[in-house]
């Protein structure tokens, strides 16, 4: 899957000979060094979960958030260059804020993520820069549309989701969020099962200690993305090292 | 607008009016465009489809409401594509606002947006000259509604049915153009719908007769 693009992977704005644009694939490849981050619609709403690699014991606990509120009823999880999605945070509320002060409603989703990935797509195509080294899952719910999904790559497209995930252990979580039946759980539901994710795919011997960042949008919240209470992440948590933990046992009867 | 131009006084006259009924709008104006004393046009349209589902009342000046709905329509259009999906009369009214109110010093426009779309339903919003909006469920505007405003009081319900509020909006605006001299001519009705837009005229002679006269 990976070759070397010797001379063809200077800027963006060259192809390979077998038709690829060796920066984009590159910077996905920084996404990829990055700690999992994942999204998941339900039926009332959309949560995410961020593992959080903490580097320093000297972290001022929640620093360094890797999720965003673009607008009230949007957020916004990273994965990759932390300062490019810090960037493109911006760049997405700058647009959800016009659209509402022109059109006098919430920005729909599908919008808001077609016109992001608009941006970053314009990043693949020169030399002067280049490409945006992250990758973020847009989700939000309002009354008419009901909860949404969205996930912009690197080369700058966009697709609606169920539910997905971005950075190390995607595939691993992929393979986790396909068990779940998610069209029919509730928000409150969803969040323990993120947070046992997040625990599953967490790679104990090559990173050390990590935070969970939980967060949620939809009618359990009305509306509005915010960060999950303590008390419902302190459940979720225990709900995750829970179940992890019996699988541990599973595994001694099996001799 | 100075007061000696000529071209100004087209057109400040007008009765329009929109109400809200479950399931959709109805929307009604008079007839009249006046030059001064003299009547420009006894048969105008005053009711502007600004998309499928989206109309506008235009009161005041008629070349300022033309301009203004002419760019409504275009914006409102852009945003339509780019979104793929039917423009909500709340997005129709804010870009009225948003124009009316930039450009108050210069215009002269009263106008009402009325429309369905599938979020909410018939809705009308008023925008008066100075480019307030907001909301209401029946809203009169142009020189003869002052002569309304008590009739509309005391007869509108809320939950009328389309016909009700036709035979309201046509007594009203033959009400108004019975007594502002700025109002007349016949009565153009439009109710609009999920299923679309049911445009009628009502002619001088048909018309609700208030007075034995």
């Amino acid at each position: 899957m990976s070759s070397i693009g010797t001379g063809y992977d200077l800027s963006a704005s060259t192809f390979s000979p077998d038709g690829r644009v060796f920066q984009v694939e590159y910077a996905m490849k920084a996404v990829e060094n990055s700690s999992t981050a994942i999204g998941i619609r339900c039926k009332d709403g959309v949560v995410f979960g961020v593992e959080k690699l903490v580097l320093s014991k000297l972290y001022e606990q929640g620093s360094n958030k890797r999720i965003f509120n673009v607008d009230r009823h949007v957020g916004m999880a990273v994965a990759g260059l932390l300062a490019d999605a810090r960037s493109l945070s911006e760049v997405a509320r700058e647009d959800a804020s016009n659209f509402r002060s022109n059109y006098g409603h919430n920005i729909p989703l599908k919008h808001l993520s077609e016109r992001v990935a608009m941006y970053v797509h314009a990043y693949t195509l020169y030399s002067a820069v280049r490409p945006f080294g992250c990758s973020f899952i847009l989700g939000s719910y309002d009354q008419d549309d009901g909860p949404q999904l969205y996930m912009v790559d690197p080369s700058g497209i966009s697709y609606g989701y169920w539910g997905c995930a971005i950075g190390k252990a995607k595939q691993a979580a992929k393979t986790e969020i396909e068990k779940l039946q998610m069209k029919d759980m509730t928000c409150r539901e969803l969040v323990k099962e993120v947070a046992k994710i997040i625990y599953i795919v967490h790679d104990e011997v090559k990173d050390k200690s990590f935070e969970l960042e939980l967060s949620w949008v939809g009618e359990v919240t009305n509306g509005k993305h915010e960060l999950v209470p303590k008390d419902v992440r302190e459940e979720a948590e225990k709900y995750a090292k829970d179940s992890l933990e019996e699988e541990d046992d599973s595994d001694e009867d099996i001799m | 607008p100075t007061l000696y131009s000529a071209n100004w006084m087209q057109f400040i006259t007008t009765t329009i009016m929109a109400v809200e009924y479950d399931g959709g709008v109805v929307i009604g104006a008079d007839s009249r465009t006046t030059t001064g004393a003299y009547i420009a046009n006894r048969v105008t349209d005053k009711l502007t489809p600004i998309h499928d589902r989206i109309f506008c009342c235009r009161s005041g000046s008629a070349a300022d409401t033309q301009a203004i709905a002419d760019v409504v329509t275009y914006q409102l259009g852009f945003h339509s594509i780019e979104l793929d999906e039917a423009p909500l009369v709340q997005t129709a009214a804010n870009l009225f606002k948003a124009s009316c109110y930039r450009y108050r010093e210069e215009l002269m426009a009263g106008i009402i947006v009325a429309g369905w779309d599938k979020r909410r339903g018939g809705q009308v919003y008023t925008v008066p000259v100075g480019g307030m909006l907001v909301r209401q469920p029946v809203s009169v505007g142009g020189s003869g509604s002052t002569y309304i405003y008590g009739y509309m009081d005391s007869n509108y319900k809320p939950n009328m049915t389309k016909d009700q509020c036709l035979r309201l909006v046509s007594g009203a605006l033959s009400l108004a153009m019975e007594r502002d001299g700025s109002s007349g001519g016949v009565v153009r009705l439009a109710a609009i719908s999920e299923t679309g837009v049911d445009r009628q005229v009502i002619l001088g002679n048909q018309l609700p007769k208030w007075s034995t006269a």
